[in-house]
């Protein structure tokens, strides 16, 4: 698992707080592609758009339109903080993707973060925007009245657990990918003559990888559109 | 990297660390790199959101809004110059039925012209001939009454030598009166 110790980039071996490691140069490559994707890539501000403006224009249609749709109109003035993530969390996984890269999405500590961030911006805008109606979340109105305590019980765990699966399973998938794929490459040099097998399969996950790459930046993005559609409409 | 995996394994992942040859663990809870991730995790957001929100963001959505508008300008101007042709299309039948109607009425003043000359000049050679079939009738009147004047007077000459060739005196008046007579039938 010696892919995913942070290493600092300049020697020694402590790491402090301010340290640039493995972390920040991958994250820093992440930013340059989303700058090299959304800056430089629309500068020619073309009508008929360039293929790389094309590709920026997707991505930014396809984020507005999810935060549009799932968590509605009045959502829109978070679609900068949604497409941020989105687009972190995708250049993140892909750049994870390269051999010899560093999967910073791979890390409990970041992906804690991002949920948390999330967690944080919610029940900040819930209560900003709803007050004390934002509570009705966890009131479910529509059932039997001896249920509704035992139903608020269960809609506050599930609402505090947000965070913890909304974190586990991007940095879960990234690095389950990468330690089958580890798995594999370990067999091939055990295998010899038939290490092609591993090889193949190697080949198949990786395919896979750049799916669950995508997925999960779009599951995370998606699954921030719908707490932010309860933070703004709590009614069931 | 000995070391480091140690301090690895000894900070958060001992219960991992036990079953596995390599002594490593999960460097993912190994807590003494959370904070340096949770620093530069950060950094890399807001530069990202500044990014975004002062920048790529609003470029890209206003090149949307222009294409667009582009797109509805264009919508627009086709559909005028749709209406334009369609309006042409009018104005060029509505010449040519013009035209037509003014070449049928050209067609109708010329042949009632053509026929109003045409019935002059029959009605003119019309007169002509009464004129000559009446001055040819006269001629002829005239000849016949010439005619009818000498037969009688060939008739009384004839009478007259007849009766006087049969040895008797004729009496001029008496036998001018019996040819009157017989010519009247």
């Amino acid at each position: 698992m010696d892919q995913f110790i942070p290493k600092p980039l300049f020697g020694g071996d402590v790491i402090n707080w301010y340290t640039p490691t493995t972390v920040t140069l991958w994250m820093a490559l992440a930013v340059l592609c989303v700058i090299l994707l959304l800056v430089l890539g629309t500068r020619g501000r073309a009508i008929v758009p360039t293929r790389v403006q094309s590709i920026a224009e997707l991505a930014y249609g396809f984020v507005y339109k999810m935060v549009e749709d799932v968590a509605g109109k009045d959502a829109v003035k978070f679609f900068p903080y949604i497409m941020t993530l989105f687009m972190f969390i995708l250049f993140a996984n892909f750049l994870g993707l390269l051999p010899m890269s560093f999967a910073t999405t791979s890390h409990i500590a970041v992906t804690a973060v991002l949920a948390a961030l999330v967690f944080v911006t919610v029940t900040v805008v819930g209560f900003v925007k709803n007050g004390a109606g934002f509570l009705g979340l966890f009131w479910v109105s529509s059932a039997p009245l001896p249920l509704r305590p035992i139903l608020a019980i269960i809609e506050l765990i599930s609402y505090f657990v947000r965070p913890v699966s909304h974190s586990i399973r991007l940095a879960g998938n990234v690095m389950a990918g990468h330690a089958v794929i580890k798995v594999f490459a370990g067999f091939a040099g055990a295998l010899g003559l038939f290490s092609f097998i591993p090889i193949f399969a190697i080949t198949a996950v990786y395919a896979l990888e750049v799916l669950v790459a995508f997925i999960q930046a779009y599951v995370f993005t998606i699954l921030t559109c719908v707490y932010l559609k309860d933070a703004l409409h709590p009614s069931h | 990297m000995a070391t480091e995996t140690h301090d690895a394994t000894g900070h958060g992942a001992e219960a991992a660390a036990g079953h596995g040859t390599e002594a490593v663990g999960m460097p993912q809870l190994d807590f003494s790199t959370f904070p340096n991730q949770i620093f530069w995790l950060l950094v890399t957001l807001v530069v990202i959101y500044f990014v975004l929100s002062r920048v790529a963001l609003p470029r890209i959505g206003a090149v949307l809004a222009e294409r667009q508008g582009t797109i509805t300008n264009d919508i627009a101007a086709a559909e005028d110059l749709k209406q334009k042709a369609v309006e042409a299309e009018e104005a060029y039948n509505q010449a040519l039925a013009d035209a037509r109607a003014e070449a049928q009425k050209i067609i109708a003043e010329t042949k009632a012209e053509i026929q109003g000359e045409l019935d002059e000049a029959s009605a003119k050679a019309d007169a002509e001939i009464a004129a000559q079939t009446a001055e040819s009738e006269a001629k002829i009147s005239e000849i016949r009454d010439g005619a009818m004047a000498s037969v009688s007077e060939v008739a009384k000459d004839t009478a007259a030598e007849i009766v006087s060739a049969l040895g008797q005196s004729a009496d001029a008046k008496a036998i001018t009166a019996a040819v009157t007579a017989r010519l009247k039938g």
